[in-house]
């Protein structure tokens, strides 16, 4: 039976190898022909028939797109915005998740339900009430909205860290904290010692994530800030897209530099990243 | 607790009380009634336009992607040469941001000059003009959609890999095809996979924002009115927070509600293990 099946699955597995190699081309060529794009002059862009190498590469683009648009200060006020929201929304998520997964108190699960239903929410639902509040308190054209909402457990992906963070912190024996008890460890202690320790996976996964929501936001910058020179790197290539639409050396080798960070932070912990979805995605 | 409460709990409340009143930015506060919902229903053609482009666009690029994203990863679930780096290469697009991803493909859909326009020309079919067409843009939609379909891809590869061998043994003991073994191994055992997809799928297909503010400023002609740009355009661009607050809560019923029968209907064919047994 065994040999004969496999004899006969040779054809099909060439072709399924082939089918796939196909599509992982096909799925590549837009960023080729993006980097392609990005470092050709105006002139050669439009060649016709189009050409694949650029000659010479015109790695001036890169230099020129970082002046044209305030790369620096975009990039800085991007970093400070998404770093403060990470920390806010790691440290607060994973507690709230400890404490909905791991401590015992009246209504936890009434009120995660609850938590878990606020997930098919739209954001334009909150965001204008939000709006009007940052108003009265004076955050428009501040950072505030955008990096404290995180600091509670909710801003970008709130909600759905929380439901990650319980969902793993669930799998890890709870023997371990009894014995943590045992020894007079108040439950902060363990929630730092024993329970992050043994989470990385899971972290890394929200940090990743969260990363790419808060980098990618363009939504709230939109509607909160309005000085040019407190833009994030999001707002700033839209508004560099409207302002220069034509530029497409310029827009290409922009987009690229928005695109780089997130790629460098995914391939430095891809490993743990996707480990982390694996073991926590699916299970209820 | 006090984040939730003042962050999620409280703005919930606030819209709702907003959606019934007329309130713009800086103008007075008056209440209603149901009049934002009548006028919504009833003469407010471009609600009803820009409801018919977001269903249309999630009832279509949701069962397209999940079927896309299933047979790749299908493809993807064997040992074979560079196996590691092709799932890297199919899960990177949906890495990227989609505020560049957005700039990338309105290059790629340039109808003189971009990528999809010459591969067409290079098998020998006509040129399409994509997003810059009221019929086409939609579809255009789809197929980037399409393109960054990692994250349900991931979920199917590791409800694949979650299936023991013995059974595909057990089959092929029984003189069973690839196809039996797709057909009646697979695909039941993949269903939980695909309903988580479909439910997340849901939710984000009817928030999408970032493409249309960058790509199409909802046009041509709102053919890419997505709704959520819609509530932007009217909160922020006209200034009616109380009507925009409506369009909102719209929004919500109709994913509620799409939400809500997808669970009704799963009991017919999401498979669980533990109920088999």
């Amino acid at each position: 039976m065994r040999p004969r099946a496999s004899i006969a699955s040779i054809p099909s597995r060439v072709l399924s190898y082939a089918l796939l190699l196909l599509v992982v081309v096909l799925f590549s060529l837009p960023f080729v022909w993006v980097l392609r794009s990005s470092l050709m002059s105006m002139s050669e862009i439009f060649q016709l028939p189009p050409r694949w190498i650029p000659a010479p590469f015109a790695w001036q683009n890169y230099i020129e797109a970082v002046i044209v648009i305030p790369f620096g200060r975009y990039f800085l006020n991007s970093m400070v915005v998404v770093m403060t929201t990470l920390l806010g929304s790691v440290l607060t998520c994973s507690l709230a998740g400890f404490s909905f997964s791991r401590l015992r108190w009246r209504g936890r699960d009434t009120i995660f339900v609850v938590l878990l239903t606020s997930l098919m929410m739209p954001y334009a639902v909150t965001l204008i009430p939000t709006f009007v509040l940052w108003k009265y308190l004076g955050g428009i054209n501040t950072f505030m909205p955008l990096v404290v909402p995180s600091w509670f457990g909710t801003g970008v992906g709130g909600v759905f860290n929380i439901f990650l963070l319980r969902q793993f912190f669930l799998t890890i024996p709870f023997e371990l904290d009894e014995a943590a008890y045992m020894d007079g460890a108040p439950p902060l202690a363990v929630y730092w010692f024993v329970v992050m320790p043994l989470s990385t996976p899971v972290l890394v996964a929200v940090i990743v994530t969260t990363f790419g929501w808060a980098w990618n936001d363009l939504l709230s910058p939109l509607v909160y800030l309005i000085d040019s020179n407190k833009f994030t790197l999001a707002i700033g290539l839209a508004e560099f897209n409207s302002a220069y639409s034509i530029q497409w050396d310029l827009l290409m080798a922009a987009s690229i530099i928005v695109i780089l960070p997130v790629f460098a932070l995914f391939f430095a912990l891809q490993r743990f990243f996707v480990q982390g979805i694996v073991l926590t995605g699916l299970k209820g | 607790m006090v984040g939730f409460i003042v962050w999620v709990a409280g703005p919930i409340v606030a819209s709702l009380v907003f959606s019934f009143s007329t309130w713009n930015a800086g103008g007075r506060f008056r209440f209603v009634g149901l009049e934002n919902y009548l006028r919504m229903a009833r003469t407010d053609k471009l609600f009803w336009k820009s409801l018919l482009v977001t269903t249309y666009y999630s009832l279509t690029s949701i069962p397209l992607t999940l079927l896309f994203a299933f047979a790749i990863a299908v493809l993807l679930n064997r040992k074979v040469i560079g196996i590691s780096l092709f799932r890297t290469l199919l899960y990177l697009p949906s890495v990227a941001p989609s505020v560049a991803v957005a700039m990338l493909w309105l290059w790629l859909f340039n109808p003189d000059f971009g990528l999809l326009n010459y591969l067409l020309q290079l098998v020998g079919l006509p040129k399409l003009l994509w997003i810059h067409d009221e019929v086409q843009v939609i579809p255009s939609f789809i197929l980037m959609n399409i393109w960054r379909m990692g994250g349900p891809m991931v979920i199917f590869l590791a409800a694949l890999q979650g299936i023991p061998a013995s059974l595909y043994e057990a089959a092929e003991l029984d003189g069973g095809g690839w196809w039996s073994k797709l057909r009646y191994i697979t695909l039941p055992l993949s269903t939980p996979a695909f309903f988580f997809n479909a439910v997340m799928g849901i939710i984000s297909s009817f928030q999408v924002f970032n493409e249309a503010y960058i790509m199409t400023d909802g046009g041509p002609n709102n053919g890419s009115l997505f709704l959520v740009y819609y509530v932007y355009l009217n909160a922020f661009r006209y200034g009616r927070m109380g009507y925009a607050s409506t369009l909102a809560w719209a929004l919500f019923v109709v994913i509620l509600l799409l939400t809500l029968f997808m669970f009704r209907i799963s009991r017919n064919w999401v498979y669980y293990e533990a109920k088999g047994r």
